[in-house]
């Protein structure tokens, strides 16, 4: 087994009309054994950016507590929140660093640029980003979702259209996939507010 | 001056709570030529004699006005070689911002980098503080800036300021000039009265260096030809 399957996990994000959603699987395994059944993938960097890390959960959680830090110095030296664009290139430097001996990582980055338009993109875990227009997925469920999310994606969708789609895509992809699953963590954000909710799916 | 047995060494305070070398670079700043800055309501110019030593010398590869970015500019008075010095640290920091985030770096964030380098050299073991005050012209989201950094580290926005031999006069002409919707046009002729008021000889596009940037955040070194047809416009 990879080492990049080993805790599994399902990372998906999606763009709409001026809006965004960002969707994860809650499962925590060490290989076959599942652990927990609450696990947050996706962490809020502010208000209007989200990240998602999936792949080898140590590094999620080292490489979020690194970009955590990194954000709170900008905020304070330059007194303004980071643009997703400029985000998504900390990220790349950040893993590009590490080139030798890498994070086992793939992020997910999701975030409203300056003008609402919303931004999407993902890296490979040595930060070669990968902007999209539509969709971007990662994880043990990456296969499956590709094939979900380019079914059901429709361009402009409004952010309940959005949340329906995105939650049926995830849902359907990780019923395929036996090291993620056990529900979905879901994120719709608009200029104006952030909706969390959390999905219930096959338990298993 | 009663404090100069303290004077050997940077580290040290002196009694009266001066660190002496800083004052000395001071003085080596302020008997360099005279150079000024303007922050207009679109844009920002900044300017400096240029006198050379001897006719003999070619003026054209003299560049005392500097470009740090695309959007920001930088001149000095005091000593050249620390001014070089200077550009080139600075040019770094703000390529390696660029290469970190793949945005231009802000003007607060390049000047305060830049003054957090003068600092070091104050505190730090054999080495001087550098002996120019340097004056930092950009625009950028947060629209034009102006900033003055000195050979201590302190730096200050202005909205108009001027350093080196005549600054005192400089400080009053541009106080009694200065409003504060003087658009970039007026802020250049402005700029070459300030000039004109210490200049002694014959004032020229060879011997005087202006630059401008404006709304479209191209920081833009005039050339003589340019300064003599804004000279012909003041006359």
């Amino acid at each position: 087994m990879s080492i990049f399957e080993y805790n599994g996990s399902a990372l998906v994000a999606m763009v709409g009309k001026n809006c965004f959603a960002i969707a994860s699987d809650r499962r925590l395994g060490v290989q076959l054994q599942t652990i927990a059944t609450d696990f947050q993938r996706i962490h809020k960097i502010h208000d209007r950016l989200f990240i998602g890390l999936s792949g080898l959960a140590t590094d999620a959680q080292t490489l979020y507590q690194r970009l955590m830090f990194r954000h709170k110095l900008y905020q304070l030296r330059e007194e303004r929140d980071m643009k997703p664009e400029t985000f998504a290139s900390l990220v790349s430097a950040l893993l590009y660093e590490k080139r030798f001996g890498p994070y086992f990582c793939q992020p997910v980055i999701a975030g409203l640029s300056d003008d609402d338009k919303p931004f999407i993109c993902t890296t490979d875990s040595i930060g070669a980003k990968e902007l999209a227009k539509d969709f971007v997925v990662a994880g043990t469920a990456g296969d499956s979702l590709y094939g979900a999310c380019e079914a059901m994606f429709k361009p402009d969708m409004e952010p309940e259209e959005l949340f329906e789609t995105l939650s049926q895509a995830l849902l359907a992809s990780v019923d395929r996939d036996c090291l993620s699953g056990w529900g979905g963590h879901i994120y719709i954000v608009t200029p104006t507010e952030v909706k969390e909710c959390t999905l219930k799916g096959r338990m298993d | 001056m009663g404090d100069s047995q303290y004077s050997f060494s940077l580290t040290t305070f002196s009694p009266s709570g001066k660190l002496v070398q800083i004052e000395h670079a001071l003085t080596a700043v302020g008997s360099g030529q005279t150079s000024l800055g303007i922050k207009a309501s679109n844009g920002v110019v900044i300017a400096t004699e240029k006198k050379l030593p001897s006719i003999l010398v070619d003026e054209a590869s003299v560049q005392k006005i500097q470009s740090l970015t695309p959007n920001i500019g930088v001149v000095y008075s005091g000593m050249g070689p620390d001014f070089r010095v200077l550009v080139r640290k600075s040019r770094k920091q703000a390529e390696q911002y660029h290469m970190l985030y793949k945005e231009q770096i802000p003007v607060t964030q390049l000047v305060r980098e830049t003054a957090a380098v003068m600092q070091e050299f104050t505190q730090s073991g054999g080495v001087r503080p550098f002996g120019v005050s340097l004056l930092v012209a950009g625009y950028d989201d947060k629209g034009p800036q102006l900033y003055q950094v000195d050979p201590s580290g302190s730096y200050f926005s202005w909205k108009a300021s001027a350093m080196g031999k005549n600054v005192s006069n400089a400080k009053t002409f541009l106080e009694k000039r200065y409003t504060d919707d003087v658009e970039l046009e007026d802020a250049i002729h402005t700029a070459i009265l300030t000039l004109k008021e210490g200049f002694e000889g014959q004032i020229s596009g060879k011997n005087i260096e202006i630059a401008t940037i404006g709304p479209k955040r191209i920081f833009k070194v005039l050339t003589p030809a340019e300064i003599d047809d804004y000279l012909a416009e003041v006359e």
